[in-house]
C-alpha cells in the first residue's frame, strides 16, 4: 500500500482534469493567438478555462488574472513589481510580510532589502498566526505593500487576510496574499474583499504543475514581467500554456465544487487521524483546529528527529514531509516551529501530514498503525528517551 | 552547473546500501546499565554529544575493563536522521575490542569509510558528513570521561560556532584531516556555519573572535608554507619570527597537542628568542599540564626533541 499525505507539497492531478487537458497536446495544438482554425479552437478552450479561473476566486471581469508558471513566479512578481513602481521611484520605502511566508516571498523580500527597501517581518503568535492587530502597529505612510499568506503551508494556520486587506485599504496600502494553500480548502472570493493581488497555483488543487496565476484587482498595476509579445495583456509575454490553463480551469472548478466535501469530510478524516496521533504520548500539534485549513496537521513526536520519521514512514510507502534539519540542504530547523517559539528540543521533530479529497479511511487507518510502530522503533533508538545513570544529566551542563 | 545542480539531489538515493541497512537495523543500538557493566567487571562510561535543538544528538555507552583499558562493550542511542543513526552504530562497532587510546584515534573518515559499499564511493552525500564528525566527537568525550578529566576542561576550547557548538580544535582538525577548502565543505562536515551564519565571516548579526574564513585562510597559508618548505627546504634559522612561530605551532599541533589535551592540559607558545647560536622557545603549560610533574621532564623533553628533530638542533624549550 502507498499512501500520499503530502498534498501541501503537490497533489495528484484529478483524472477529470487530465481528461480535460488531454486534447490540447496532440489534437488541438494551435497557438491561440494565430489566425487560423487551429488557433480558434484552442482560443475557445482558453477563454472557457479563464472564465472558470475567474469564477473560482470570484474575480470580476474587469480584474486581471494573469497566468504564470507557478506560485513562486507570482509571488516574486508581485513584490518586485511593487519595488519598481513605488520603492525605486521613491514614493514609498517599506513592505511588510510575515516571518513564516513561503520562501518565494521571504527570499524576494530579502533581495529587495539588499536593494534598499525596508522590510518588516511580522511575528506569529504561539498558534502560528499573525493577528490583524499586530499588523496595525507597523503600517506607515511609507508602506507600499503588505503581503500575508492566506494559509500557512506548514501548519495550515489561517491568517485573517480579509481583515488585514481592509485595514491596508483604509490606509492606502496595497495588499497581496499568497493563497496557494487556500484554494480548494477555504472559500476564497476576492470580490468581497479589499485584496489587491492574490497568488494561486494549480498543482496544489489537483491541477497540473507548471501553471499558476497572479490576480490583480481592477485599477491596480503590475510592471510587465516578461517583455516580448502581447500575451497576457503585455504583462507576461510568452506563448500561452493552453493545456496547463485548461487544466487549471478544470481543477479550480472541481476544487470549488468539492469545497463542501473538503470542509466536512476531509476535515472529519483529518480530525480522526489527529485524535489517533495525539493518543501517542509526548506529541504536540501546532495551531488549534478551528484556525487551521481542513487538511493539514503539523505534529511533533518528542525524541524523534523528523527525517528519521520520514524514513520509517517511507519504508511503509507513506509520504509525509518535514521542513526541518537534515531534509533540507541548509540544515535549518523548521522555521515555523522556531517562529511559534516551540521548545528548542522540538524544532527538529515536526512532521507534516496533508490530506486531500482523495485520501481514504482505509489509508488513514493504515497510517495510524504505521506511525505508532515508527514512533516505538525510533524512540527506542533515541538518546532523549534513553536510560542514563544517576546524576548523568547533571554532568552534562 | 550541470544537471545535478539544476534539478537538485534526492539525498536518500546517495546513501550506501550499508547506511540504509544500519538505519533499518542498527546493530549496536541500546544501553549498558551499571549492573551490566559491573557484571563484566567493567567501568561504565556514558557520553553525550550534540543537542536535540541542533537536530542531532548521540549518547555513547562504554563498558571499559579498568585493568587493560579495553572497551568490552559499546552501545549507542541517537536522536538524528538516518545517517546519524548509521554513523553512531558504525562508531560504536569500531570501538569494540579497542583500548580507549586506540578508540580516540578513530576519525570521522574511518566511520564514513566503514559504511561504504565500494571503496571509492562515499557512503553519504557531503551535507551528511557532519553526522560522522559527531560520532567521532562523542568518542573523545567518552575517553575524557574515562580518564577522569573534567568534561569542561576537555571542552574549554574556544567554541567557534555557538549554534552547533563546534570548537576551534575540532574545526582545525576536521579542516586538516579532510583537506577542506570552502565554507560549504566546513558546514557539510561539521555543521559549523549552518545556522545563524555569524561565524562564517565578519558582518553577521553576532561579532566573533574567530571566523571560519580565518581558519580557511590559515590552513591555506600553512599549506603554502609547507609546500615551500619541502620544495626549498627553508632553514629554520632563515625564517622570519612569524614563520618560526608558525612552524613551531604546526609541529606542536601535529605531534604533541592532542596528547596534552587528552590529559586535560595544553601548551601555549609565548615567544622565540635567538640566544647566541640557540633558539629559545618560551612556552606556558595550561590546564592539567601546569604543575604536572612530567611537565619539566618527560613532556618537556618530548617537545624539545620533536622540535629539534623537525626544525633545528639548536632549539631549547623553556617553560615559564
Amino acid at each position: 500500500m502507498r499512501v500520499y499525505l503530502d498534498n501541501n507539497s503537490t497533489t495528484m492531478v484529478d483524472p477529470h482534469v487530465y481528461e480535460a487537458m488531454e486534447p490540447y497536446f496532440v489534437q488541438r495544438y494551435g497557438n491561440p493567438n494565430s489566425l487560423h482554425c487551429f488557433a480558434s479552437e484552442t482560443h475557445q478552450a482558453l477563454k472557457a478555462a479563464m472564465q472558470k479561473i475567474y469564477a473560482g476566486i470570484g474575480a470580476n471581469n474587469e480584474d486581471s488574472v494573469v497566468i504564470t508558471s507557478c506560485a513562486t513566479e507570482s509571488n516574486n512578481w508581485a513584490l518586485k513589481s511593487i519595488y519598481f513602481q513605488y520603492i525605486l521611484t521613491g514614493q514609498k520605502n517599506h513592505i511588510i510580510i510575515s516571518e513564516v511566508e513561503h520562501p518565494s516571498i521571504i527570499a524576494t523580500a530579502r533581495f529587495l532589502e539588499s536593494l534598499g527597501c525596508k522590510v518588516t517581518y511580522l511575528p506569529v503568535n504561539n498558534e502560528g498566526i499573525v493577528e490583524a492587530h499586530t499588523l496595525k502597529d507597523f503600517l506607515t505612510d511609507k508602506t507600499a505593500l503588505v503581503s500575508m499568506m492566506w494559509v500557512n503551508n506548514e501548519t495550515g494556520a489561517i491568517f485573517p487576510v480579509e481583515e488585514m486587506a481592509q485595514m491596508c485599504n483604509e490606509r492606502g496600502i496595497l495588499f497581496h496574499t499568497d493563497a496557494t494553500q487556500a484554494i480548494g480548502k477555504l472559500p476564497v472570493n476576492v470580490k468581497e474583499t479589499k485584496i489587491d493581488y492574490l497568488t494561486l497555483s494549480a498543482h496544489k488543487f489537483h491541477g497540473p504543475k507548471g501553471v499558476g496565476a497572479l490576480y490583480m484587482k481592477k485599477g491596480k498595476e503590475l510592471m510587465p514581467l516578461l517583455h516580448g509579445g502581447d500575451h497576457m495583456g503585455g504583462l507576461r509575454s510568452g506563448t500561452l500554456n493552453v493545456a496547463g490553463i485548461v487544466g487549471m480551469g478544470k481543477a479550480i472548478e472541481q476544487a470549488v465544487d468539492a469545497l463542501d466535501f473538503e470542509l466536512h469530510e476531509v476535515k472529519a478524516l483529518r480530525d480522526r487521524f489527529e485524535d489517533a496521533l495525539l493518543e501517542i504520548p509526548d506529541t504536540f500539534v501546532v495551531t488549534p483546529r478551528e484556525r487551521r485549513s481542513p487538511n493539514t496537521i503539523l505534529i511533533s513526536f518528542r525524541g524523534i528527529e523528523g527525517e528519521s520519521m520520514l524514513w520509517d514512514l517511507n519504508k511503509d510507502g507513506i509520504a509525509a514531509s518535514t521542513g526541518s534539519a537534515c531534509a533540507s540542504e541548509d540544515l535549518e530547523s523548521n522555521p515555523v516551529m522556531e517562529a511559534i517559539g516551540a521548545e528548542a528540543d522540538l524544532a527538529h521533530t515536526a512532521i507534516r501530514f496533508s490530506l486531500s479529497r482523495f485520501t481514504t479511511n482505509e489509508e488513514i487507518d493504515f497510517v495510524i498503525e504505521r506511525v505508532k510502530e515508527a514512533v516505538k522503533r525510533l524512540r527506542a533508538i533515541s538518546s532523549s528517551y534513553a536510560y542514563a545513570p544517576k546524576n548523568h544529566k547533571d554532568e552534562l551542563h | 552547473m550541470g544537471i545535478d545542480s539544476l534539478i537538485g539531489g534526492t539525498i536518500w538515493d546517495e546513501y550506501s546500501q550499508k547506511v540504509t541497512e544500519l538505519m533499518n537495523n542498527p546493530q549496536n543500538m541500546g544501553e549498558i546499565t551499571e549492573e551490566q557493566a559491573e557484571a563484566m567487571g567493567a567501568k561504565l562510561i556514558v557520553a553525550d554529544f550534540g543537542a536535540e535543538s541542533c537536530g542531532d544528538a548521540v549518547r555513547l555507552y562504554w563498558a571499559v575493563d579498568p585493568k587493560s583499558d579495553i572497551i568490552l562493550e559499546s552501545k549507542f542511542k541517537s536522536f538524528g536522521c538516518g545517517t546519524a543513526i548509521a554513523s553512531s552504530d558504525t562508531m560504536a562497532d569500531l570501538c569494540k575490542g579497542k583500548t580507549v587510546d586506540e578508540a580516540v584515534k578513530i576519525t570521522n573518515i574511518d566511520v564514513e569509510k566503514a559504511m561504504r559499499d565500494t571503496p571509492d564511493v562515499p557512503a553519504v552525500p557531503p551535507q551528511k558528513m557532519h553526522c560522522s564528525v559527531m560520532a567521532y566527537d562523542v568518542i573523545k568525550k567518552a575517553a575524557a570521561q574515562y580518564k577522569g578529566v573534567e568534561m569542561e576542561s576537555f571542552e574549554h576550547d574556544i567554541i567557534v560556532c555557538e549554534c552547533a557548538r563546534i570548537s576551534l580544535s575540532t574545526l582545525k582538525e576536521v579542516i586538516r584531516l579532510n583537506d577542506l577548502t570552502t565554507i560549504e565543505q566546513i558546514t557539510d562536515y561539521t555543521k559549523a556555519g549552518a545556522f545563524c551564519k555569524s561565524c562564517i565571516r565578519p558582518g553577521g548579526h553576532e561579532k566573533k573572535d574567530i571566523y571560519l574564513v580565518d581558519l580557511l585562510a590559515e590552513y591555506e597559508k600553512e599549506k603554502v608554507l609547507a609546500s615551500s618548505q619541502t620544495a626549498e627546504d627553508v632553514d629554520f634559522a632563515q625564517m622570519t619570527v612569524v614563520q618560526k612561530l608558525k612552524a613551531v605551532e604546526r609541529i606542536i599541533d601535529d605531534n604533541i597537542r592532542q596528547m596534552l589535551v587528552m590529559d586535560g592540559g595544553n601548551v601555549e607558545i609565548l615567544d622565540i628568542k635567538e640566544n647566541g647560536s640557540n633558539f629559545d622557545i618560551y612556552i606556558k603549560y595550561l590546564g592539567a599540564c601546569s604543575g604536572c610533574a612530567s611537565s619539566n621532564t618527560g613532556t618537556l623533553f618530548a617537545i624539545e626533541n620533536i622540535l629539534r628533530e623537525k626544525l633545528d638542533q639548536n632549539i631549547r624549550v623553556i617553560p615559564l
